[in-house]
């Protein structure tokens, strides 16, 4: 088997909360407490969970927006923490970010133009005629016309916002896209449209991707393999067909159980989780999830379980499966 | 078959903005029964939310405006009721919960100060009574320590306890109609089974209508009995659930939901509605999904669809004899 573009070992994120009259630091919050994954090029990782189970840090940790507390993350090979400001500027031409909010991540003093210009100028690509036939090209490329290079972001909805969005990625011609919640801001009909062009550009260009969102639904359409997250750790990761189909981990199952289906034939007996995700601050001791989770045993509240190879060859964090 | 409990008429609300009359909801009609649960689907900007405000009679007026139609409660027209009528009708008959569990407690007031606010307003109840009242409530949506949360304020709580608080609030004075608006949109989605699972419950146990207002779809085959679709402020189909995702008539509806990803399987393509929703007052002749439907006769571009049908209605010629 080939290298991954990204190998992701260990990673994590803590944030500290300064508090009292000195500022010491009275606690910290694990957003992210030990992520290992890799990403095969060409292909979707999807990265689901709900709020606050740490899935955009690890995105952003991913492209070293955020610095991580430990770990190391390999792109194409080579250890990107350790890079200098100026290499990793360089390096971050291959990997490119999607925002969630179509609303806020455009700046509304500059023309489309220039917004998709930018990333260009900044990786000193061109000059500036070959830089607006490119605008152009791109903006034909998520199926917006290029005279609208000349608008400004308001005068856009928001799945054209996201197309906008997509088009400034890109624009440096970027191995990996992260893409952080591309669609949950989106209504339906304009989802599918989006959902649509980002599997159109990943055929067209080999593109990687890691899909980060908490609509399952969306992320087993896009992914080929998917890691479920809770409490700053993974608790399954495998390809998607098998972690559908076959959910092993117990909060995985709940997950699924819980996604309403369109379908008023099919009331599937709901797992109703009690209670609230626990606070990344005082996670549980033992198994994060043992104090929800419907088939608890004695040990989980004891031991931390580690993510394991099962027989079918996943990766499930869970002491039922030891 | 039960009777109405609310019936919306012909309901037309604008907003009067520098640029002209903006027809945010545009004739609809639909009813409420007694005891059922309604779901309002819609994209955003269809009207969906403007409709509850327009029932509640909480339009931000100016700019908006009822300009046409009746809203009946119990046969009583409350689309132009006085605010002093409106005053007693709110929270007492009609409650409403919000999308936003979040904001829509006020932060400087404990949650049983809130809870007991509608209570003291519409019922006069001695004071010892009112304590245990709320402790019944809080008790009723699901949510443990309720003496001690009585005397806690919201940022204390967490998005899922919050959003229980605001169904208890609005259930404390027994609504016969209980308008939700997005309830769980901001949540998690297991926090959001937990929510619809509770409201499912309420709904049965206390008999209270229930009007679902989502944009998600799965939400509404899950939880609602009937179903209104809304489209650019129209009522493009309604009938019941399983008729609506078994066989929509409206080419929006089918749209809608074949959009829809599947948890089940994995599709290559997804089924994609082209272009946009109209800006409303856009379009000005013709059926207004005309451009975007797959299936537009020329007919469609000139003339205007009725609603028609029976249980089932829809608004398209595709379903019509003469069409």
């Amino acid at each position: 088997m080939s290298e991954p573009l990204l190998k992701v070992e260990g990673l994590k994120k803590y944030f500290p909360i300064k508090g009292g009259l000195l500022g010491k630091v009275s606690e910290t919050v694990r957003a992210v407490d030990g992520v290992s994954f890799s990403v095969n090029e060409g292909e979707t990782l999807g990265i689901v969970g709900e709020s606050g189970c740490g899935k955009s840090t690890t995105g952003r940790m991913a492209m070293r927006l955020i610095e991580p507390t430990a770990g190391k993350v390999f792109f194409e090979g080579k250890d990107i923490l350790n890079l200098s400001k100026s290499e990793m500027r360089r390096t971050r031409k291959d990997i490119q970010m999607i925002f969630q909010d179509p609303f806020a991540s455009l700046n509304p003093r500059q023309t489309v133009g220039r917004i998709i210009e930018e990333p260009m100028i900044v990786h000193h690509m061109g000059n500036s005629s070959e830089r607006r036939k490119r605008v152009d090209e791109l903006l034909e490329l998520v199926g917006l016309s290029a005279y609208y290079a000349k608008r400004y972001p308001h005068q856009f909805s928001g799945g054209q916002r996201q197309r906008i969005g997509i088009a400034r990625a890109l624009a440096v011609r970027p191995k990996l896209i992260i893409a952080d919640e591309p669609v949950s801001a989106l209504d339906v009909s304009v989802q599918s449209q989006v959902l649509n062009l980002l599997q159109d550009l990943q055929k067209r260009f080999n593109l990687t991707y890691i899909f980060i969102a908490h609509d399952l639904s969306v992320v087993r359409h896009i992914s080929n393999r998917v890691a479920v997250m809770y409490l700053g750790k993974i608790v399954e990761i495998s390809d998607s067909e098998r972690l559908y189909d076959h959910p092993e981990h117990p909060y995985t199952k709940a997950l699924l159980s819980a996604v309403p289906i369109p379908d008023p034939d099919n009331k599937t007996n709901r797992i109703i989780l009690k209670g609230d995700v626990p606070s990344p601050a005082h996670p549980p001791a033992g198994c994060p999830f043992h104090d929800r989770c419907p088939v608890a045993m004695d040990i989980c509240a004891k031991e931390v379980p580690v993510l394991k190879k099962t027989e079918d060859g996943r990766l499930v964090s869970c002491h039922l499966y030891d | 078959m039960a009777d109405s409990i609310l019936e919306v008429k012909d309901l037309r609300t604008s907003f009067f903005t520098d640029d002209g009359e903006v027809p945010a909801v545009d004739g609809i009609t639909f009813s409420v029964k007694e005891g059922e649960i309604l779901g309002l689907v819609g994209e955003s900007g269809c009207g969906k939310s403007v409709t509850s405000l327009s029932i509640m009679g909480l339009l931000p007026s100016p700019p908006g405006k009822i300009v046409g139609g009746q809203i009946l409660y119990k046969g009583e027209d409350i689309s132009h009721a006085k605010e002093s009528r409106m005053r007693k009708l709110r929270g007492n008959d009609i409650a409403m919960i919000f999308q936003e569990p979040m904001t829509s407690l006020n932060p400087v007031f404990t949650i049983g100060e809130q809870l007991t606010e509608a209570i003291r307003l519409h019922k006069k109840m001695p004071k010892k009574d009112l304590e245990a009242r709320a402790v019944d409530l809080l008790k009723m949506v699901g949510l443990p320590r309720a003496r001690e949360l009585l005397k806690e304020y919201p940022h204390e709580l967490s998005g899922g306890m919050r959003q229980r608080v605001m169904i208890a609030i609005a259930m404390s004075c027994d609504p016969k109609v209980l308008i939700a608006d997005e309830p769980t949109t901001a949540l998690d989605v297991t926090i959001q089974a937990q929510i619809l699972d509770l409201m499912a419950k309420l709904n049965r146990e206390t008999h209270t209508a229930i009007i679902l207002i989502t944009h998600d779809l799965g939400v509404v085959a899950q939880v609602c009995k009937r179903v209104v679709v809304m489209y650019a402020g129209k009522v493009v189909e309604q009938g019941d659930v399983r008729d609506i995702f078994n066989h929509p008539e409206h080419p929006y509806t089918e749209g809608l939901i074949r959009s829809i990803p599947d948890l089940f399987s994995k599709k290559d393509t997804l089924y994609t509605i082209k272009g946009s929703v109209p800006k409303p007052g856009s379009i000005k002749k013709g059926c207004l999904f005309a451009p975007r439907c797959p299936y537009v006769m020329d007919k469609c571009r000139t003339a205007e669809p009725e609603l028609t049908g029976d249980r089932h209605k829809s608004r398209c010629f595709l379903h019509r004899e003469d069409a």
